[in-house]
């Protein structure tokens, strides 16, 4: 260092130690002392303004406040981040074109809305979060439940009370009571293997055709008569909430599941001994009508 | 000294001004640099769609306007680009040259020059200064002094207020500015830059590269024996004995090469232009921006003394250590250099041959597959296309390379318009019986055909199908 001054000496701090260990000093600027002075005082304002100490069981609030809503009325408390999260999240600029959009939404038709590709983008994503709020819990986040028997699956082309936008509709407003009574008591354990093999065949599963013929009986007569909602070609009925039995989607018995023909057997057996008994809530009071109408076109946007 | 100081009050600077090659490029690229900053948020450009400003960083619209081309937010990956060239062009630069970004372009050197100009203007040559700085305080000080903060603080808030309008149309957020209607960002931005372009550029000046500014230090690392410095020639200003002034018997060369007394007059020129306050003839220092002022200053000196320029010149550390010539291509300069060009070329290229529009296709992963009621399997994809020319832009989607078959539903909205600068996301889902159940993801690319005559290629995006292991149900 002192090299490089040539001769001129850099000073020392002036002390020496064990003899001749010195110490150069090179004054810092003074204004860098001015910026550590700077940096009280905004601590000092920062204390003052924020909430800062720790005092007992709570703590300084601070001057700054801020202001939200909650539930209708205006809420004023000390500044903190969660509130300021809040009040960004109901009056920031990204919230007022959400709002702005959803007003759209709220005044369009359902033919409008399924026709027009930003506004369907925009009911998906809308509606994807209040789905994982209110239906997935049974449904699935994806709209397929953990496994079959638990909740229908809203992906497939199968709709248990209808797939057109007024029966989705109605379904989500007022729920659906899914009800088939238990046949064990009635008919008997034979009886109850007789139809499990009948409703196997109508979707085409290798079955054993006598023991078929016999539950075909059962299924289109008085004994059982399954056919009251079934209907007497085993598709279903809407009306009823009563599955279609031709084709490959199973709701509630766990067939694609199975891993034999006896466990498939078994599975079907079980629901016409125990019967059916499955509620979906109505959520009319819970959601508003443009949150009900954001579902109901998206639940049935996911079948594609 | 018992008593020593830990703080030291600051020396003020007061650089006198100088003539020359170098002084003359310089004002050249502060006229060219200002030039361009404060006009260009004012040029107009004519487009289709979206802003008419020829250069506009619309951050609520997430589009950067740069005359024909428009940024979007997934060209993010050119500011890496753009980022990487900056730091190879540095590398190589001061490989090559030294501190030239210091001396030449830095905004710090070039605000400090117009303070110092303005300085000038209104309190006169460095002797002066320092004459008013000493003189008690009179109404004439305060007028000139007074006056030239007043001057200071008008370019500080012309430079903050300039930079504001990049991130908005121009005109119309300078008259909502001065009607008091202008976002918060604005006010505070302008505010912000007028406060530290005052203070760096008028009172800080030389610490800001000395003490605040990280590339005056590491810039110093990429320095070898062949770079370029501004040096002072000490075998020839020093002679034998040291340097001297232009004394009675010491007036040519002959007469001082007798003496043994070298070319430097010391007549303290180019102590006296330096803007950090530091005498080059004590060699290379870390406050040396090399804006070579001192260059001009001592060329000047030796002009009127008849005697050859070159005193204080660009040389390398090697050439004033061991007196050899300058190498200025060395393979660190042509490594950085061939680096550069490539990060150049490959940014130029992505930046011509990027798509007039672009896709993502995503598989839905939950649930990966479904099963349908007729027993085929259903995948679901989320489709994102972003239309960025400036015209409305029709596309048709088809899937290739999927069996036989195979279905594929975009609900209603097989083709869709989008608006320019529209992006979409749409549903869609293939259909299909699979021939074996093998548990393999299937590849196949869905393409986005632009319809009409519109010279658009096609863009084909890959996804997969997915098939189960096991038929359900069977």
């Amino acid at each position: 260092m002192a090299e490089q001054n040539q001769g001129k000496a850099v000073q020392t701090t002036g002390h020496a130690w064990d003899g001749d260990l010195q110490e150069f000093n090179n004054p810092l600027p003074r204004w860098w002392l001015w910026t550590f002075y700077a940096t009280v005082v905004f601590a000092v304002i920062y204390w003052i303004w924020y909430p800062a100490w720790p005092v007992a069981d709570s703590f300084t609030k601070g001057i700054g406040t801020v202001t939200y809503q909650r539930d209708g009325k205006e809420v004023t408390t000390h500044w903190n981040a969660r509130a300021e999260l809040i009040e960004e999240m109901q009056t920031g600029s990204e919230t007022m074109k959400q709002q702005a959009y959803l007003q759209k939404v709220a005044a369009a038709s359902y033919d409008e809305i399924v026709n027009d590709p930003d506004m369907m983008a925009f009911t998906r994503s809308m509606a994807k979060v209040l789905f994982a709020d209110n239906c997935a819990a049974c449904h699935g986040v994806g709209g397929t439940p953990a496994r079959i028997g638990l909740y229908p699956n809203l992906r497939d082309d199968a709709w248990l009370w209808g797939g057109d936008i007024a029966s989705i509709e109605q379904t989500i407003r007022e729920g659906r009571n899914g009800f088939m009574p238990a046949f064990g008591q009635v008919l008997g354990e034979d009886k109850v293997e007789q139809l499990a093999h009948y409703v196997l065949s109508l979707s085409g599963h290798a079955v054993d055709t006598a023991k078929a013929d016999l539950g075909q009986a059962i299924f289109q007569g008085k004994e059982g008569g399954c056919y009251y909602c079934h209907t007497e070609s085993g598709k279903g009925m809407a009306s009823q909430g009563a599955a279609n039995l031709t084709d490959a989607i199973w709701t509630v018995a766990d067939v694609p599941g199975a891993a034999d023909d006896a466990a498939r057997i078994n599975a079907v057996e079980a629901v016409v001994r125990n019967g059916v008994h499955r509620q979906m809530p109505a959520w009319s009071g819970r959601l508003d009508d443009t949150q009900i109408k954001l579902l109901t076109v998206y639940v049935q946007s996911l079948g594609i | 000294m018992s008593q020593s100081q830990l703080y030291a009050a600051r020396t003020n600077i007061y650089p006198r001004s100088v003539s020359g090659r170098f002084r003359r490029i310089k004002w050249a690229v502060v006229v060219l640099a200002y030039g361009v900053y404060f006009l260009l948020p004012w040029l107009r450009w004519e487009r289709a769609s979206g802003a008419n400003q020829a250069v506009l960083f619309d951050l609520a619209g997430r589009k950067f306007y740069l005359f024909d081309l428009v940024v979007h937010p997934q060209d993010i990956f050119w500011l890496a680009g753009l980022l990487m060239i900056a730091a190879y062009l540095l590398f190589f630069v001061t490989g090559l040259a030294g501190r030239v970004f210091c001396g030449y372009f830095c905004f710090q050197t070039l605000w400090t020059d117009v303070y110092i100009l303005i300085e000038h203007l209104l309190q006169g040559e460095r002797p002066a200064r320092i004459r008013l700085a000493a003189a008690p305080w009179s109404a004439g000080k305060i007028a000139r002094i007074g006056l030239t903060h007043v001057l200071w603080l008008l370019m500080a808030f012309v430079t903050g207020l300039t930079f504001v309008l990049y991130w908005g149309d121009a005109p119309q957020l300078l008259g909502h500015f001065f009607a008091g209607d202008a976002p918060f960002a604005a006010y505070a931005t302008t505010l912000f830059l007028t406060a530290t372009t005052y203070v760096m550029a008028g009172i800080a000046r030389e610490q800001v590269c000395t003490y605040m500014c990280p590339y005056a230090r590491f810039q110093a690392v990429m320095f070898d024996k062949d770079t370029l410095i501004v040096s002072y020639d000490e075998g020839r200003g020093e002679g034998s004995k040291g340097r001297s002034r232009l004394g009675r018997q010491l007036k040519t060369r002959d007469a001082r090469a007798e003496a043994g007394v070298g070319d430097c007059i010391d007549c303290g020129y180019c102590v006296q232009v330096c803007p950090t306050g530091i005498d080059i003839r004590n060699g290379l220092q870390i406050q040396c921006i090399s804006c070579a002022l001192c260059i001009d200053a001592c060329d000047t000196i030796m002009d009127s003394l008849g005697w050859e320029r070159g005193l204080v010149a660009y040389s390398s550390e090697r050439r004033v250590t061991t007196g050899e010539q300058l190498r200025l291509l060395r393979p660190k300069v042509i490594g950085y250099a061939a680096v550069l060009l490539l990060a150049v070329g490959l940014l130029a290229w992505s930046v011509a041959e990027q798509a007039e529009f672009d896709m993502s296709v995503q598989q839905v992963r939950q649930p990966i597959y479904v099963q349908l009621s007729d027993g085929r399997i259903q995948n679901s994809y989320e489709i994102k296309v972003n239309n960025k020319t400036n015209r409305l832009l029709t596309l048709r989607f088809r899937a290739q390379g999927l069996p036989p078959g195979a279905e594929l539903d975009f609900g209603r909205f097989e083709e869709v318009s989008l608006q320019p600068e529209q992006r979409l996301r749409l549903a869609a889902s293939v259909r299909l019986m699979p021939d074996e159940f093998d548990g393999h993801s299937h590849p196949f690319e869905l393409v986005a055909e632009p319809q009409g005559n519109v010279g658009i290629a096609p863009l084909a995006h890959p996804s997969v199908f997915f098939v189960p292991q096991k038929e359900p149900g069977r």
